[in-house]
């Protein structure tokens, strides 16, 4: 039988994707694993293998074009096959980035698998249930991104379009305050251009907005002493071992020791290692802290898992290929997927302190400043300190006030002393 | 009710003695039944209850043994014929398939033949591919035979009470590695229904279907999954022909998922039949994912323990089965 190779699912949240180049041509033989195209979704670049052996015919899907996910763009034909010419069994999300639309068009009841939807075979996969309920609920199961194999739609997947439908039709405007044309209206014609939403910035924009409209943030500071730290580092650098390169197997920095110390405080306070659902509070065992990293046009957040339990030279060197491959935009989505808490240091830029949106679903984030060197009273004489400042925001409807204190209160604990994170 | 906990080989025992109490029509044949109290003990002591003529040792021949009780039945007893592996009853497939089944429909509804096979069946004992079938759904697959495989002492009872009190024939398929379990049981006589399934334990997330050991199997997979929050309902079939769709199609509404757990080989069986039953049915439209089967495997059943075990479903498999059909894997 023929394989289908189909456009996979790479992201959580996607819903279409493009192809952002094709490996093989048409009629070409194709051995399994071997490459067959790359896709671009909005966060991430993929090499999608081939399923099978054959000779590939493609669908006609030209690269950067956009398609739903689950469309199929190649068959794989096997010896003594008949080979078919065919084109993709899909169509255009009706809207990029949308998943579903909220013009009146697409509300028109639709159950789905219609021949007038233009759809010829069984192109659109999805369960009994999912198809009942999306033809009860009137939505389109076109656009729809199945989180089953091969895309398969499940009720979920309608459920969450139904919300996503739902929370469409209350405006989008609420989100920025005034239609695209009424705030271009405002500047001069001519005075500016308009560089296109990429996807990247698509989505920071819908999750930032939602993470500040519905997420109750709370704000603790502290100051931190970080003499000890320094000298620590400096020490365990000085005496870092060769590589087989040559070279020392490691050199940590300031942050990979906050990001140990993040996650060994969320450890001792385990209150704040939590991520809130409408079904009950998520108590986690292991702390998953994500460490926003800065890319051309945007931002990652790779997700350390199991931070408290890995030595400042793993963390270190996780980290760098986390943020390499950040900037490569070659992450998979579960690499930035999930995390308790995150960590945001813009120290680099010597920004000395500021406040941080939380990354959803994660509970708390850590805005970290610059290591300022300032006279402190010791003993009622000045002596020169070392200090960073950190803001901690935290989500109150899992991370109460108090629990927020003690989480900021260990962490800096752990980095003024940092023996302490040797126990 | 009051209840007492015995074996379910002691509860089949007791129905057997008291049918034969309350009604002098009902006798017991089988190989080595008597005296040496059955190859699984189950007929243990009845022989001298009840005397050899109703506890009836029978010679090594499968063939003319139900030949003697469907004739007997015909005639107007109420027997029960034991073969000491349900393997064995192949050769008695003329009497039980041509014969028995056949005959109320052939002559018209004035006849009947209500004779009871007893078929001790399954693997895990180490006897090897003659002596370890699930042919459940073989027989099953017969019109005029009603098909019965109890999973507690307290259904084994009730079954076989069920059975000798039906007017057809019918087959209680008895797990062998069952015999041994324990469980409460009324003292008093009652009929378990044929063609009933009941839920064994109440779930929202994949129903799944299993019969005799399996709903052990089931059961305890369910509990690891709770864990996990998982929450599996087991329906215990009890009745392989006629089966209890209602229950099964009113479960897989509620839960929207189903797998199928059965020894006997995976393909053309309980299986296939369980699912092709959902998908013909109003339950179609509930399911959001495809139906898992898990059955044994393609082969006969080796001699070698270890791969005795890899040959039918085991609690682990089942586990990971069933977290891929509600996690959405498959």
């Amino acid at each position: 039988m023929a394989t289908e190779v189909i456009l996979p699912k790479v992201d959580m949240d996607m819903d279409h994707g493009s192809i952002s180049k094709w490996h093989v041509k048409d009629g070409d033989t194709v051995k399994k694993g071997q490459v067959v195209f790359e896709i671009e979704t909005d966060k991430s670049a993929m090499e999608i293998d081939s399923p099978a052996d054959g000779v590939i015919k493609l669908a006609g899907v030209k690269e950067k074009e956009p398609i739903a996910i689950g469309t199929v763009v190649a068959m794989i034909y096997g010896a003594g096959e008949e080979q078919k010419a065919f084109v993709a069994t899909s169509v255009k999300p009706a809207k990029a980035g949308a998943g579903l639309t909220s013009d009146s068009s697409a509300a028109k009841p639709d159950p789905g698998l219609r021949r007038d939807d233009g759809i010829v075979g069984g192109g659109l996969r999805a369960t009994p249930l999912a198809r009942r309920l999306a033809e009860q609920a009137g939505i389109s199961l076109v656009g729809i991104a199945g989180s089953g194999p091969h895309g398969r739609i499940t009720s979920a997947d309608v459920q969450k379009a139904q919300a996503a439908k739902l929370a469409a039709a209350a405006p989008v405007a609420v989100a920025s305050g005034l239609s695209s044309d009424a705030i271009k209206g405002q500047y001069t014609e001519g005075s500016y251009e308009v560089k296109p939403l990429d996807g990247m910035r698509r989505t920071i924009a819908q999750r930032l907005t939602q993470s500040k409209q519905t997420v109750p943030h709370f704000y603790v500071s502290a100051t931190c002493t970080i003499d000890t730290l320094m000298a620590t580092r400096e020490r365990l650098n000085a005496n870092a071992p060769l590589g087989a390169d040559k070279n020392p197997a490691y050199k940590l920095s300031l942050n990979d020791f906050i990001i140990k110390a993040m996650a060994m405080a969320l450890q001792q306070v385990p209150a704040a290692n939590v991520t809130y659902t409408d079904d009950g509070i998520l108590q986690h065992r292991t702390s998953d802290v994500g460490v926003a990293v800065s890319v051309e046009g945007g931002l990652f957040t790779p997700v350390i898992r199991s931070a408290e339990s890995k030595s400042l030279s793993q963390l270190s060197a996780e980290m760098k290929d986390l943020a390499a491959r950040a900037r490569a935009r070659k992450l998979q989505s579960h690499e930035y997927q999930g995390g308790t808490a995150a960590i945001s240091n813009l120290g680099m830029f010597g920004v000395e302190q500021f406040t941080a949106i939380i990354n959803p679903p994660q509970a708390t984030i850590l805005a970290v400043g610059a290591a300022v060197e300032r006279f402190i009273p010791v003993h009622k004489q000045p002596v020169l300190a070392t200090q960073i400042a950190v803001t901690l925001s935290c989500d109150h409807r899992a991370v109460d006030g108090a629990v927020g204190a003690q989480l900021l209160a260990a962490f800096k604990r752990l980095v003024e002393d940092p023996a302490l994170m040797l126990v | 009710m009051s209840t007492r906990e015995i074996s379910f080989a002691e509860a089949i025992r007791e129905a057997l003695a008291q049918a034969m109490e309350a009604d002098e029509r009902v006798f017991i044949m089988g190989e080595d039944i008597g005296v040496y109290g059955g190859a699984f003990g189950v007929t243990g002591d009845l022989v001298h209850r009840f005397g050899d003529d109703r506890v009836r040792d029978t010679p090594i021949a499968e063939l003319g043994g139900a030949g003697v009780a469907v004739g007997a039945a015909v005639a107007g007893a109420r027997p029960v014929y034991e073969f000491q592996f349900s393997d064995f009853a192949l050769l008695a497939s003329e009497q039980i398939v041509n014969q028995a089944a056949k005959m109320r429909y052939m002559l018209g509804g004035k006849a009947s033949v209500p004779v009871v096979f007893r078929m001790p069946c399954g693997s895990g004992t180490g006897a090897a591919a003659q002596h370890s079938q699930s042919l459940e759904a073989m027989f099953g697959h017969v019109p005029g035979l009603k098909v019965l495989q109890p999973s507690t002492p307290e259904d084994a009872k009730g079954m076989i009470l069920a059975a000798i009190d039906d007017p057809d024939p019918v087959l209680v398929f008895e797990h062998k590695l069952l015999y041994k379990i324990k469980g409460h049981v009324p003292e008093e006589k009652y009929l378990t229904p044929i063609g009933k399934a009941v839920v064994r334990r109440e779930g929202s997330d994949a129903t799944v279907v299993a019969a005799a050991i399996m709903v052990h199997k089931a059961l305890e997979a369910a509990e690891i999954l709770a864990k996990e929050g998982i929450n599996i309902e087991v329906i215990d079939l009890r009745s392989i022909r006629p089966i209890d769709g209602a229950t099964i199609i009113e479960s897989v509404k509620k839960t929207t998922r189903l797998a199928v757990v059965y020894e006997g080989v995976k393909t053309l069986g309980i299986g296939a039949e369980i699912s092709a039953l959902i998908a013909e049915s109003e339950a179609f439209d509930y399911l959001d994912a495809p139906i898992l089967r898990m059955g044994g495997v393609e082969s006969p059943i080796p001699y070698n323990p270890v791969l005795e075990k890899a040959a039918v479903p085991q609690v682990d498999g089942i586990v990971e089965g069933l977290r891929n059909l509600v996690k959405g894997r498959i």
